[in-house]
């Protein structure tokens, strides 16, 4: 029977620069447990398993020259033909929608700044995960309330010129807000001359001096929208219960505000506005992220896709240290061949700007080659043949 | 509350700064130079938090990501800090 101590120094000599780390350390792993518990190797018996690791990572490889962008875009093409062309989803909590489908992962490779749907799943600290008062506590603190979330109704005084605003203290309370609060909110806009409020009727009086109807219209808007707390930017916060936990989900995202909320744990927020985590955490994170909404997107409609073909993608996108689109105004319309681009779109365009430019093609890409029939640098074509010419009026040389 | 750090969100991977020693060894390694790299700028936050927690400045350094998640265990990638 072969000892722990021959697996693993077998397996160091066999496998050493021949696979990766997590896969040698899964092996030594899976070989010690199974001799241990199922079957007991034989010396010879680990020598071909191990050779066999090393056989089958190598089948699993990626040849040198493959195309493996074109590989990774029929293979996400593919399943986007079978997507339903717009699909609405309830994401856990019943009342928020998310995008999803085809017009997501559009979305997604175009980088919109501002995504149709956009929301948050935020996480919370240890002090207020597990109790539900503290948990609606923390979402009052996000869910942004304006003036006419807590009205019952408004109404203009054109006599004299006054705006009125009826309070609905329920609302009022469901906010977390007390009326100093509104009041001293209101205090701070410059253009209202007297503020008063009429307890018996609950309401809330601006007047206005000497002002023109138009501007009483337009000031009643400004009002009405004005923050009386709470976050910019999202409409929604509820929570809702997983596993022991409570987690706050929001309609609208603002990433980088929600993360300096008291109660929240900042390392697991999330949003699903790529663009946002680009800003706030940077190229990797979201890299990482578009990996994530990609494969979401997938699993949703149960199509499946090799991750590999997913991060190629998301790497591509995030190669020059921002997101690039994967379309004219990114990838496709910073190729580094005028003929390239030129076979794109605006043809004319293209070709006119480097003549000005005085640029130069050096034929390193697949687009340009096949213009010039040449053989592609791809596969087989990748090497190149280098030849000693003898000179023949010249031997000693 | 303590600080937002961003170099803790679960979606930030582990950055690591090569020392140019590292740099050296790794560009003759892999015989490339360092413009064949893949880039993060220098208003990227998490080379600013870096900077800042290493009082350093980064710009033209290399630096060394390890992504958890990937297929094959760990993923060691390389961007080059550009301005």
């Amino acid at each position: 029977m072969a000892s722990d101590e021959f697996i693993l120094e077998r397996l160091d000599a066999i496998l050493h620069y021949k696979v990766s780390d997590a896969i040698m350390d899964e092996s030594k792993k899976k070989l010690i447990d199974y001799n241990a518990n199922v079957h007991e190797f034989t010396e010879a018996e680990v020598e071909i398993i191990a050779n066999d690791i090393v056989l089958e990572y190598d089948k699993a490889r990626v040849d040198p020259g493959e195309p493996v962008g074109t590989v990774s875009a029929q293979s996400l093409g593919e399943p986007g033909t079978q997507m339903t062309l717009n699909t609405f989803h309830y994401a856990g909590v019943a009342e928020i929608n998310v995008t999803l489908g085809l017009p997501r992962i559009i979305e997604i490779v175009d980088v919109r700044k501002d995504p149709s749907t956009p929301v948050m799943t935020i996480a919370l600290d240890e002090e207020n995960k597990y109790s539900r008062d503290n948990a609606i506590m923390v979402a009052r603190r996000i869910e942004g309330t304006t003036v006419e979330n807590v009205a019952r109704q408004t109404a203009l005084d054109v006599i004299n010129t006054e705006f009125h605003v009826y309070l609905d203290s329920e609302r009022i309370e469901d906010a977390g807000l007390v009326m100093e609060d509104i009041i001293k909110k209101l205090k701070k806009v410059k253009a209202i001359e007297r503020i008063r409020y009429d307890e018996d009727e609950n309401t809330i009086i601006m007047s206005l001096g000497d002002i023109s109807l138009f501007k009483l219209r337009r000031f009643s808007q400004k009002i009405k929208i004005l923050p009386l707390k709470g976050i910019k930017g999202i409409e929604r916060a509820m929570i809702k219960k997983e596993g022991d936990e409570y987690f706050v989900y929001t309609e609208g995202s603002n990433f980088a505000d929600v993360l300096e909320i008291p109660g929240v744990d900042y390392k697991l927020a999330m949003t699903n506005n790529i663009y946002e985590i680009y800003e706030v955490l940077g190229i990797e994170a979201a890299r990482n992220s578009i990996i994530e909404e990609i494969q979401n997107v997938l699993d949703e409609q149960g199509l499946e896709v090799d991750r590999r073909h997913i991060m190629l993608l998301a790497d591509a996108m995030c190669l020059e240290g921002d997101i690039q689109q994967i379309g004219r105004h990114g990838i496709t319309g910073e190729k580094a061949s005028v003929l390239a681009r030129a076979s794109f779109e605006v043809t004319t365009g293209h070709l006119l700007e480097a003549a000005r430019e005085g640029e130069k093609d050096r034929l390193t890409g697949v687009t340009e080659n096949v213009i010039v029939g040449q053989p592609i640098p791809l596969g087989t074509g990748t090497v190149d043949l280098v030849m000693k010419v003898i000179d023949e009026d010249n031997k000693e040389a | 509350m303590d600080k937002v750090n961003i170099l803790e969100h679960k979606l930030v991977s582990k950055h690591i700064i090569l020392s140019i020693e590292e740099e050296e060894s790794f560009l003759k390694k892999y015989n490339i130079s360092r413009n064949n790299l893949p880039l993060i700028k220098t208003s990227d936050p998490v080379i600013k938090a870096l900077e800042e927690q290493e009082n350093i400045l980064l710009k033209g350094r290399i630096i060394k990501i390890i992504r958890p998640n990937s297929p094959a265990g760990e993923g060691i990638y390389y961007r080059y800090v550009v301005e």
